[in-house]
């Protein structure tokens, strides 16, 4: 969906759902997301719907993810660092009807 | 504003769940209630209650009326078309010392020695078997099946629809200026005209010891605001409302997924505004219990916390039936943060004593003379 | 002991940085939260960046993002402490602040306090808005600053308002293929009236009318017949857009639609305290009501900046030294005659930077369509709450936002109601056919972002 415009910046290296991906230094984990080629970050609790960071401005929540073991974090909010663990999160388990 | 009176059988002043619940039980009975609502309906306590369906617990003095109620909430989608979102998930009160369970022994033999069976003593394998997620510390406690939690909103809605469809009037936006009984009629002024009524309820909440003044009957009420809080949703965990022996907590996850955690911690209150502040030095209190209760607790969000304008008397009663000074007056108010669960049964109460003039359930320790001249 | 401070300052943007630099340029004991990780707020954000590393990309960000780098450079060379991911959760009456850094929550007592939190987008909810590939335009130009990311295929922009086309151009200055852009609701005539001030005070139109050129020159389709309908269409993503013009139904292909219709204060911490606001019926949002100098109604807690009332970044920074201004008097650092020929020039400026406001309020007249939302559209993203949803919640009996919250969960969601509580609000109003005053809004409580149970409780 993104392209880098510049393709020499420095980099630091993190996992996505276990699949590693460079990021560029300085720059919010829902950035390096958009521009990995899949921009999904969760499931809705409610219908299990996709989503994708909409924002960015930290005023949206659609772009909460796990990272690095914390639940429900603003990608858009958060810098990458090396060897960071990023998550999308699933549906929550629903409540027995 | 107009000049005219409006005519009603019964004049309900307060639209929260007790003063709902009151007029669907009148306009059940065929009379027409109309119900005077300063703000809108269910303003307070009656949406900002974490809507726990509580026996367990109980004073000995409201169990005849809970276990009643509880038959209501059980019935609630026959009576009135709506449930309230209510579900019977259960109650658990944790033990976490040899003390609390000491305590939880004495409570359930106390509850039997009354001729209640609904309490049951749990140890910790039964306690981990209902509340899987529960703390290590948790060495068992009481468990209350058919018990549970409901949507107060909703609840209050549901009242207020069905009396509505069953002739009663519901006004917001309509505070009571005045009171006043001429010719066996009462006169009820408000900012949006008069109202006259051979009867009269005071079901006004936090706001009923004013107008139990006005009858001339004397309550000492503190209002308070009591705290809440809920995280975002979380995958399910725990299906019983939780509280704890020795700690102040009351934790839910709802149908939704979200956890809604009380447990009696107070901020502050302004009557006149209407608004409350919040404490948050009580609230990190609040939040220690859930996470001590439950360590799954620590990572969650909190998405939003409020506190309801409830009102409290000095004994933590509430007070319902006739008033002592007035003639042709009932009260149903400041039931202490623990009044949601009554609210089905204590209704029907007073469209008993106005409709039959007495009840088959012991009111008496309700009464509004019990407390002492101040 | 309570950690304290003589002025807080929220959010360092325009605002905030000129504010915070002049106040601690006289002696004030100031420090600035901030929820980014470097200051600009999002008008120049990662501006410090780009002029660190990637210079060259001012070719296509333009001059006035460049001119937050001197901002910036005033206010990190000033004393004013910056705590930067640092997020504001709490503001009371009684000037407590609740902060939460690194994941430690902790409270700070302020003297006074400055909020300037800027704005947010209006949100724009269009059937399929929350597919992946749909985002708003200032999230777009968010990424094109702080990361150089680009749309990789042809984009849609769809919408209305002056970022929409300085995001248009900075994509046609750096070579980003733009497939349309459609513009909803017709240009008012009516603003013509103002024109002329706007252009003789301001050189507001001149820019926007060279970017708009600039757009054309590059060969962009730019459908201007009041576009309407917009619909994103994709099942796990969007696919393409549809939408109608001047009566004929459109569609393009598309991976990534981008959509704007403005922006609105942002006032959730305001409301969360809660200060006093008004409907400001012109620029169609809530607004704390202000004096001359941004103090609002409650004793030391002021706003600045766009979270006052859209002004823009230039207005923004005048703004800010004016609250700075007022508290230094306040706090006896400057005296009378010095405060008065300050806070004139300040003054002057930010008068003549207002005079292009009525124009663009005008042109772009901030959409009235809450009527029209379809009832299958979601209006609450969190909660995927429909404006069908909402409408029957009315007929329910509710009457406001907070009552169709309870009954739909409409603003419940971690956003808390940032997203929806205008539209949800402005749904009620059309279907009860009220003012939006008499409507009123979600009531905020805090926290106003989400803290986990162990922040709270490892609060002392």
């Amino acid at each position: 969906m993104f392209r880098r415009l510049h393709d020499n910046a420095a980099t630091v290296t993190i996992t996505i759902d276990g699949v590693t991906t460079k990021a560029a230094v300085g720059e919010s984990v829902a950035a390096a997301l958009l521009a990995s080629g899949d921009p999904r970050c969760r499931q809705t609790p409610v219908s299990g719907a996709p989503r994708a960071p909409y924002c960015l401005m930290g005023v949206c929540f659609d772009c909460l993810m796990e990272i690095d073991g914390e639940a429900s974090r603003q990608a858009c909010m958060v810098t990458v660092r090396e060897g960071m663990a990023v998550k999308r999160s699933p549906r929550p388990a629903p409540m027995t009807p | 504003m107009s000049a005219a009176t409006h005519e009603a059988d019964v004049v309900i002043i307060g639209g929260g769940l007790h003063g709902c619940s009151a007029a669907y039980h009148l306009a059940a009975k065929g009379l027409k209630p109309i119900v005077l609502e300063k703000n809108v309906v269910a303003r307070h306590a009656s949406s900002a209650s974490a809507g726990g369906v509580r026996r367990l617990g109980r004073d000995p003095a409201e169990i005849p009326l809970a276990m009643a109620s509880l038959e209501l909430w059980h019935r609630m989608g026959d009576m009135l078309g709506a449930t309230g979102d209510f579900r019977a998930t259960g109650q658990v009160r944790v033990a976490e010392t040899e003390a609390d369970m000491a305590a939880c022994a004495a409570r359930v033999k106390l509850t039997r020695s009354l001729g209640y069976d609904f309490e049951r003593l749990i140890d910790r394998n039964e306690l981990r078997r209902l509340v899987p997620a529960v703390s290590p510390a948790g060495m068992g406690g009481i468990h209350v099946e058919r018990d549970g939690y409901a949507f107060p909103f909703k609840a209050t809605t549901a009242f207020r629809h069905k009396a509505e469809e069953l002739g009663a009037v519901v006004r917001e936006g309509t505070g009571v200026t005045g009171l006043d009984r001429r010719s066996d009629r009462w006169e009820v002024a408000t900012n949006a005209g008069n109202f006259r009524a051979p009867v009269l309820v005071n079901a006004a909440g936090a706001w009923g010891g004013e107008m139990a003044a006005f009858l001339g009957d004397k309550v000492p009420i503190e209002p308070t605001a009591l705290m809440m809080m809920v995280s975002e949703r979380m995958p399910h965990f725990v299906d019983p409302t939780v509280g704890a022996i020795s700690r102040k907590l009351s934790f839910k996850q709802m149908q939704s997924g979200t956890v809604v955690i009380g447990g009696g911690f107070k901020g502050l209150v302004d009557r006149i505004t209407e608004l409350t502040e919040l404490n948050f030095q009580h609230l990190a209190q609040s939040a220690r219990n859930a996470a001590a209760i439950f360590p799954i607790m620590k990572g969650a969000r909190l998405i939003r916390c409020w506190a309801g304008i409830e009102g409290f008397t000095p004994d933590d009663l509430p007070v319902i039936g006739p008033s002592k000074a007035a003639p042709a007056a009932y009260h149903s108010f400041a039931f202490c943060g623990h009044g949601f669960q009554l609210g089905p049964i204590v209704g029907a109460i007073t469209a008993e004593l106005i409709v039959n003039g007495k009840t088959n359930l012991p009111i008496e320790p309700f009464r509004v003379d019990r407390f002492p001249a101040h | 002991m309570t950690e304290t401070v003589d002025l807080a300052v929220i959010g360092a943007g325009p605002a905030g940085m000129a504010a915070a630099t002049l106040a601690a340029e006289h002696g004030l004991d100031v420090v600035v939260y901030d929820d980014n990780a470097e200051p600009g707020g999002q008008i120049y954000r990662a501006v410090e960046t780009v002029a660190r590393d990637r210079a060259k990309d001012f070719a296509f960000l333009g001059e006035s993002y460049r001119a937050g780098a001197e901002l910036t450079r005033a206010f990190r060379a000033s004393r004013a402490r910056y705590e930067p991911g640092t997020t504001v959760w709490l503001v009371q009456k009684d000037r407590t602040i609740g902060i939460s850094r690194d994941g430690k929550a902790r409270m700070v007592a302020a003297k006074r306090i400055l909020i300037a939190t800027g704005a947010l987008e209006r949100p724009v909810p269009i059937p399929g808005w929350t597919l992946p590939g749909v985002m708003s335009v200032g999230a777009a130009q968010s990424v094109l600053k702080s990361a150089a990311l680009a749309p990789k295929q042809p984009v849609v922009l769809a919408g209305k308002g002056p970022l929409l086309f300085l995001v248009a151009a900075q994509y046609v200055a750096a070579g980003v293929k733009i497939a349309a852009i459609l513009e909803t609701g017709a240009r008012k005539w009516d603003a013509l009236p103002h024109l002329w001030q706007a252009w003789s005070k301001t050189n507001y139109i001149g820019k926007g009318l060279e970017l708009i050129r600039a757009i054309e020159r590059a060969g962009v389709t730019v459908v201007r017949n009041a576009v309407s309908d917009l619909k994103a269409i994709g099942r796990e993503r969007v696919e393409a857009v549809t939408f109608s013009a001047d009566g004929s139904p459109g569609r393009i292909e598309t991976a990534l639609l981008l959509l704007h219709e403005g922006v609105i204060s942002n006032v959730q911490l305001t409301m969360a305290i809660p200060v006093k606001h008004a409907w400001n019926a012109t620029q169609r949002c809530w607004q704390p009501v202000l004096d001359a100098r941004g103090n609002t109604d409650v004793d030391g807690i002021a706003v600045a900046g766009d979270s006052g009332g859209i002004a823009g970044a230039e207005a923004a920074a005048h703004m800010g030294r004016i609250a700075a201004l007022d508290a230094l008097r306040a706090f006896g650092r400057i005296d009378g005659p010095t405060f008065a020929a300050m806070i004139v020039v300040e003054e002057v400026a930010q008068k003549r930077l207002l005079a292009a406001r009525p124009f663009l309020d005008a042109l772009y007249p901030p959409p009235d369509t809450a009527a029209a939302i379809a009832d299958d559209t979601i209006v609450c993203r969190c909660e995927e709450v429909t404006a069908g949803d909402i409408r029957k919640a009315v007929d329910l009996g509710c009457t406001g936002p907070n009552q169709t919250k309870s009954f739909t969960r409409a603003g419940m969601g971690p956003c808390q109601g940032r997203m929806c509580g205008l539209t949800v609000a402005e749904i009620i109003a059309a279907k009860l056919n009220r003012p939006m005053e008499e409507i009123g809004y979600y009531r905020i409580r805090p926290p106003i972002k989400p803290l986990t149970v162990g922040e709270l409780a490892a609060l002392e």
